[in-house]
């Protein structure tokens, strides 16, 4: 499956840049996540990409397919869960993915055999005959998960999926997820950095519309100058050095970031003390920290917008 | 029809209609009570001489409300539930999408026309040429209101929005415009501002078939023109200038 993207740019009507000149190619099965602070332009690439919205210039391509010219060639082959979308509360859960999927094109009775999989395979077919009303906020959130999933479609488009979820009710997605993943290219954006870590193949990380990078958590752990992280657990470890990071998390707790050497250069020092610790590789956050800079910087940059 | 394209208009049918009706029957009282409401104040107020004007007037009133309702209803799904942008993105296109909804809103109003059907075939005496033009009168009628309640629903971005668009065009298209009473019954100047409004060609239609008013050939052929073009020109900004995909 295949997404491109060349010079994409989104400008709305109140002259605000949503998108510019965003070029990437990706050629892959799997979960492709999107990251980046409110505003970065997430939606917009969505949007665009599932032929909702039009782009300002540039194009798109679904599977080497225009989504501007060949929107309705582009349309067989996605499927989209967009931001905030909910299953209609007079409907039941089977009324809902049937459907969709006769919206899709398939008959009554395709549609309901489909369906009543999808559900099973959700664990809410004992649901299927309740209004979609009376299901809890992970159900719902799943149930239009499965909506689009149920579809032939090759590639699925879940813009925030998990938003407001719990995280036992995000856990669950995201094992629905990962089953689903094997044969299709789901897109996914996501606030959730953990989600985005666990699940994606491949990240992308959009910043004022911009592309700040994108590869596997591996490929933008190598491009970061502080990769590993100590986490020492003791009153008495202080520490200055100008090629670490330190933050003081808490009396008895501290994080260091640095290189992999700086960071196993302390080990011994650390034995030598009988100071608990643990060394980690960086956490998908820590690098998004790294790339986009930390909460002070974030507030500021929205003063200067604002 | 395609076995694809009639699922997908199945499916408009049954998620705006069908399934909403069976969950939810009282919905059903609602659509019943607005016309017949106008239609016994009209017929006790004229102690029932316009019972038979009034008993059309329910049919176009109807047909008319399809298009607020769907309006409204477009806008909630739209809005409110996103179905819209899922659809857009799905291989359904905007007509077959209209032409489903559209439908929808017929079924939806099955046990009102039913009733008003069974009324106007009691009460008011026509030809069957009469009768059929009538039935062409409201077919077109409703692709008006139909076009105009997609076309308004695309735009509206909530709810409330979309309550005013209602608020709006439900008395200046049913309940000001002559389609409850004859048109002979506004007073000049007036009678020019009721001409501004659509339904009063297609009442003026109707009621040249029921004996209330008496048209000549050329004002009936020129309302059937008018109602036309403007029919025309909806259908034409709801096919082409509709915000299905938004720029």
């Amino acid at each position: 499956m295949r997404i491109k993207t060349i010079e994409l740019s989104k400008t709305y009507e109140k002259k605000s840049r949503a998108l510019e000149n965003l070029s990437i190619d990706v050629n892959m099965n799997g979960i492709f996540s999107i990251i980046g602070r409110n505003g970065a332009g997430k939606t917009t690439f969505v949007r665009i990409l599932s032929t909702e919205l039009l782009p300002t210039s540039g194009s798109g391509y679904i599977n080497d397919k225009d989504v501007i010219d060949q929107a309705e060639e582009v349309r067989q082959e996605i499927a989209v869960v967009p931001q905030e979308a909910r299953p209609l509360p007079w409907l039941t859960p089977l009324q809902t993915v049937s459907s969709y999927l006769m919206w899709r094109g398939y008959s009554y009775r395709e549609a309901k055999e489909k369906g009543k999989e999808a559900l099973r395979e959700l664990g809410l077919e004992d649901k299927e005959g309740e209004k979609s009303r009376k299901l809890s906020g992970g159900q719902k959130r799943k149930l239009m998960v499965a909506t689009v999933i149920s579809s032939e479609a090759p590639i699925v488009f879940l813009d925030e999926p998990t938003t407001g979820l719990d995280y036992l009710s995000r856990k669950e997605l995201w094992q629905l997820l990962s089953r689903m993943k094997k044969d299709r290219l789901i897109i996914l954006t996501t606030h959730y950095l953990e989600e985005a870590e666990i699940l994606g193949d491949q990240i992308m990380i959009l910043d004022h519309g911009k592309l700040v990078d994108m590869g596997n958590i591996e490929d933008l752990r190598a491009k970061v100058k502080l990769p590993y992280v100590l986490k020492v657990f003791s009153e008495d470890f202080k520490l200055e050095d100008n090629e670490l990071q330190v933050h003081p998390v808490s009396e008895r707790e501290t994080f260091v970031y640095g290189s992999a050497s700086k960071i196993y250069g302390l080990v011994p020092y650390l034995v030598t003390k009988k100071m608990k610790f643990t060394v980690e590789e960086a956490s998908l956050s820590n690098i998004f920290e790294q790339y986009l800079g930390n909460g002070e910087e974030v507030e500021e940059n929205e003063k200067e917008d604002s | 029809m395609k076995r694809r394209i009639r699922s997908q208009i199945m499916a408009s049918i049954l998620v705006n209609s069908i399934y909403a009706m069976i969950n939810y029957p009282v919905i059903l009282i609602n659509t019943l009570l607005a016309p017949l409401a106008i239609l016994a104040v009209v017929t006790f107020a004229s102690k029932g001489t316009l019972l038979p004007v009034a008993a059309v007037g329910a049919l176009i009133m109807n047909m008319v409300s399809s298009g607020t309702s769907l309006q409204q209803d477009l806008s909630h799904l739209k809005n409110d539930m996103r179905l819209q942008d899922m659809i857009v993105s799905s291989p359904t296109t905007s007509l077959v999408y209209i032409v489903g909804m559209a439908v929808s809103e017929i079924v939806y109003s099955i046990p009102t026309l039913a009733f008003l059907i069974v009324l106007n075939v009691i009460f008011v005496k026509i030809t069957v040429i009469g009768g059929l033009i009538i039935f062409l009168d409201m077919a077109t009628i409703f692709t008006f209101s139909i076009s105009l309640g997609f076309f308004l629903s695309t735009f509206t971005s909530d709810i409330i929005q979309s309550w005013g668009f209602s608020g709006i065009l439900s008395p200046l298209l049913t309940t000001i415009p002559p389609v409850y009473y004859p048109i002979t019954y506004i007073p000049y100047p007036y009678r020019y501002l009721a001409y501004l409004s659509p339904t009063t060609y297609a009442s003026e239609i109707a009621q040249s078939q029921t004996g209330f008013y008496s048209s000549s050939t050329s004002s009936f052929v020129l309302a059937w023109i008018i109602l036309i073009s403007i029919t025309a020109v909806l259908t034409y900004l709801a096919l082409k200038r509709s915000r299905w995909r938004e720029i």
